[in-house]
């Protein structure tokens, strides 16, 4: 089948991208909201105000004369991840995993040198990795070590969970593996996996790479049947909260768990793609306008109370 | 009221009023919907090159005479260093180019634009007094020669009934492989084109002639020399035939540059001097007669309209408000289709300097410099340079491929290329930049997928701002941008799937 007729899409509820940008995002993400998520250290500090964890921040680099304290601040540390503030689909991330003399390793294992470290940080300043090619400002911040559960799921990269909130409800979920081809990076159209995750369990439903159905990990040959998230309750808990925090209608919230502190957020978007719809076998449409039909009462409870409604109903009247 | 129907109901409005204006402009005022005749206007350009000799040198190159059929409409010289001038020598006009000091290779340019009118023949009176002199063909050695001329002559005499019958049996048997005479004559003069030995075998037999030079107007035709045609005078009038078919009449498509024995370039202080010519058409809209037609006093619209402008702003504002269509264009592909391009409304750019280079020429160029751009930037990101830095440096090697490609495709004597210069440099510099991300992060294949989907927008856009009927409307009834606001606010609001949406789920698990 080289394509799907529209009519097929719209049984299955498939939400598509005009769809998403005029009846969700246009209607339910305030414009002068959107800093708080396009800003990755707005984020953060808006986060930490809420009491919601997340990777701690090593150090910013904002302007070009501030280049000079590099290798001050990468002196302490051997693990790190440096980003654009504004980055966005993955672009200028850079991790770091470990030191080896003057060399820095990147998570593939090859090895850089301080002043490649510099040269990056130079073109995130200039603005190369954010949107419309603004002058930016470079985050340090630290490296996650993600659940053992994960070790045989993801190749090189520390997989993040992406779960769509629409007013305050954690409607789809999936988890985003980083693959060889992926670089280390969980970003879908890097070439990651996508596994669509019960947003009721936190079990495995399905999982796709560049669109088409997986059934294992293609590095590691690990099957997805049997995985499922630990601290299911709190991811859910943690990104229902988001919406007070940020005040947006329809976000996706990047959570990552680390091995120690549990899960975290790592990033919100105001534009959350669309292939979580194919990771998980499922469009959004009817989960949205499930959400769209509660009574202001349900609505109004708060983030623990939506999430046992959740749980109870089902996404069934 | 919701903000869908709003949207519609704007939108629907907006349409209804660019076409009613429209319609009322055609109905009331007779502005023609259908686009008007095109007429051609010939673009010619003489170039006249020498070596000059290392002292003064005098150019100087007939110009073309008025003619009933053709209209010249502007004159361009080119004159680098050298003085410039216009002079009449009894009733020729001449174009003279001087210097007090030159050497090595010369170029010069003229360069005109003339119309071809679709009626009115023929050329003006001419003196027929003056008899060419007849050729010296004197001596023993040159008898075979004088005899075999007075034997065609005399032929020539007894097969026709008048002078104009007499110049095409002349004519004809001059072309005649078989006839033995005119063989000879040939052979005796070996130097001699066809049109010089029929005006000496004309003066011999007493009739005034003389010869007309020119070219014929075909389109795209570069480097060609001036054609010739034989004039004679039949007692009443002057006719033309050619020399090489005897065929009669002036040829419609032919511009008269010199008539008369006078020459068409003469070089003083120079050698290997020539003159060569390019052709090239252009349509241009007969508008003059939708002008004249909409005259008068009720057109208050039509007085606002862009007609009022000088005409050079109007050939701007041709291709501003084809600006809208091409953005309408690139909204549907976006929106409806769903293809990816680098920079949103970077293919627009792109079609309208396609408009001034031709599509073939302008993709080939994009390509070229994209390619050349990204091999080059590849290098600078090695050199650790500040982006806005690392950008002007792009446009700097962008500007230097321009002109690079311009100076060899002129050598070349590939005209088109030349109007390169409309590229949108800086945009492109960012496309490069653009591209060279994406190539680093998302790979090659993003790379092309992007700017196939640019290039295949860009050149949707060209076709449709190139479309006659897009244009004449366009320009003709400018309240059809109404229309155009009208649809992109509903395509604005369209929420269904894209095309490229029916492919990227395809994969889509059915339950
Ligand atoms: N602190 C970190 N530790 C480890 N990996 C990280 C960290 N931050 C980001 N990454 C990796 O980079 C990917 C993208 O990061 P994210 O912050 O979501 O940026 P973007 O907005 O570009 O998607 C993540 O999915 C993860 O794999
Ligand atoms: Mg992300």
């Amino acid at each position: 089948m080289l394509f799907v007729w529209p009519k097929e899409l719209k049984q299955l509820g498939l939400l598509g991208m005009n769809s998403r940008n005029i009846n969700y995002i246009a209607r339910h993400n305030p414009r002068h909201l959107y800093p708080i998520v396009d800003n990755k250290l707005l984020t953060k500090k808006a986060a930490i105000d809420a009491g919601i964890r997340v990777p701690e921040l090593l150090g910013v680099i904002e302007s070009n004369h501030e280049l000079s304290k590099l290798p001050q601040l990468l002196a302490p540390l051997t693990q790190f991840v440096i980003k654009p503030t504004r980055g966005s689909g993955g672009k200028g991330i850079l991790v770091i995993s470990g030191r080896e003399f003057d060399f820095f390793l990147k998570t593939n294992g090859s090895k850089i040198l301080q002043s490649d470290i510099r040269r990056h940080v130079n073109n995130i300043l200039s603005g190369l990795y954010s949107l419309g090619g603004k002058p930016d400002k470079a985050m340090i911040e630290a490296m996650i070590q993600y659940d053992d559960i994960f070790n045989e799921y993801t190749y090189e990269g520390v997989p993040d969970l992406r779960v769509i909130v629409y007013k305050g409800f954690p409607i789809m979920a999936m988890l985003r593996c980083a693959t060889h081809s992926s670089d280390g990076r969980a970003n879908l159209h890097q070439g990651a996996i996508g596994v669509g995750i019960d947003i009721l369990t936190g079990k495995s439903q399905y999982a796709v790479q560049h669109g088409r159905p997986v059934t294992e990990h293609p590095d590691t040959g690990k099957s997805f049947k049997d995985l499922s998230i630990p601290y299911w309750q709190e991811i859910l808990r943690l990104t229902a909260g988001c919406h007070e925090m940020t005040g947006l209608g329809y976000i996706g919230c990047d959570i990552v768990i680390d091995k120690e502190q549990g899960p975290m957020i790592l990033e919100l978007n105001a534009r959350p793609g669309l292939a979580i719809q194919l990771a998980c076998g499922l469009g959004l449409e009817k989960r949205l306008s499930f959400i769209d039909r509660l009574s202001t009462e349900v609505m109004e409870q708060d983030a623990d109370k939506r999430v046992s409604f959740l749980m109870s109903n089902q996404f069934q009247e | 009221m919701s903000p869908r129907a709003q949207v519609y109901l704007l939108g629907l409005l907006l349409i209804i009023m660019g076409l009613g204006l429209m319609a009322y402009k055609s109905e009331m005022l007779s502005m023609p919907v259908k686009p008007g005749e095109y007429a051609t206007v010939w673009t010619v350009e003489a170039k006249v090159g020498f070596t000059a000799d290392g002292g003064a040198v005098k150019v100087s190159l007939a110009l073309p005479k008025n003619q009933n059929n053709m209209e010249v409409i502007e004159e361009l010289f080119s004159s680098s260093g050298y003085g410039f001038n216009i002079y009449d020598n009894a009733g020729h006009k001449r174009a003279e180019w001087t210097k007090r000091m030159a050497s090595g290779k010369q170029t010069l340019y003229y360069k005109l634009d003339v119309y071809k009118r679709p009626s009115g023949e023929g050329l003006p009176e001419f003196d027929a007094s003056k008899m060419r002199a007849k050729p010296n063909w004197q001596g023993e050695r040159q008898e075979a020669l004088r005899n075999a001329a007075a034997s065609i002559i005399n032929n020539s005499w007894q097969t026709s009934s008048n002078k104009e019958s007499f110049a095409r049996q002349l004519l004809k048997s001059l072309n005649d492989k078989s006839n033995n005479d005119a063989r000879l004559i040939h052979n005796n003069l070996p130097d001699k084109k066809t049109v010089d030995i029929a005006l000496d075998l004309l003066s011999l037999a007493e009739i005034p002639a003389h010869i007309i030079r020119g070219i014929y107007l075909e389109d795209d035709r570069n480097r060609m020399s001036a054609d010739a045609l034989v004039e004679i005078f039949d007692g009443e009038k002057w006719i033309v035939f050619s020399p090489n078919t005897g065929a009669k009449g002036l040829p419609d498509n032919f511009l008269v540059w010199q008539r008369g024995d006078v020459s068409m370039l003469d070089v003083a202080g120079g050698s290997r001097s020539a003159v060569s010519f390019s052709v090239l058409a252009n349509d241009v809209p007969a508008r003059k007669v939708a002008l004249e037609q909409m005259g008068g006093e009720q057109a208050a619209l039509l007085d606002y309209s862009i007609y009022s402008l000088p005409i050079e702003q109007q050939s701007v504002f041709k291709f501003i408000l084809l600006v809208p269509i091409g953005a309408l264009i690139v909204i549907f592909l976006r929106v409806v289709i769903g293809i990816r391009t680098a920079g949103t409304f970077m293919p627009v750019l792109l079609a309208i300097a396609f408009i001034q280079t031709h599509l073939l020429n302008g993709v080939l160029i994009f390509l070229l410099i994209l390619s050349i751009g990204l091999f080059v930037r590849s290098y600078l990101s090695r050199l650790d340079l500040l982006l806005v830095a690392r950008i002007a440096a792009v446009v700097v090697i962008v500007v230097c491929l321009m002109s690079f490609i311009s100076i060899v495709s002129f050598k070349l004597g590939v005209e088109q290329a030349l109007t390169i210069t409309f590229f949108p440099m800086i945009i492109i510099a960012w496309t490069i930049e653009h591209m060279s991300i994406l190539w680093e992060d998302d790979g090659p294949m993003e790379v092309l997928i992007q700017t196939a989907g640019s290039l295949l927008v860009a050149i949707m856009c060209y076709l449709a701002m190139t479309n006659h009927y897009i244009e004449h409307w366009m320009f003709n009834f400018p309240e059809l941008l109404f229309t155009l606001l009208g649809m992109i606010i509903i395509l604005g609001h369209y929420t269904g799937y894209r095309m490229s949406e029916l492919l990227r789920f395809r994969y889509m698990r059915r339950s």
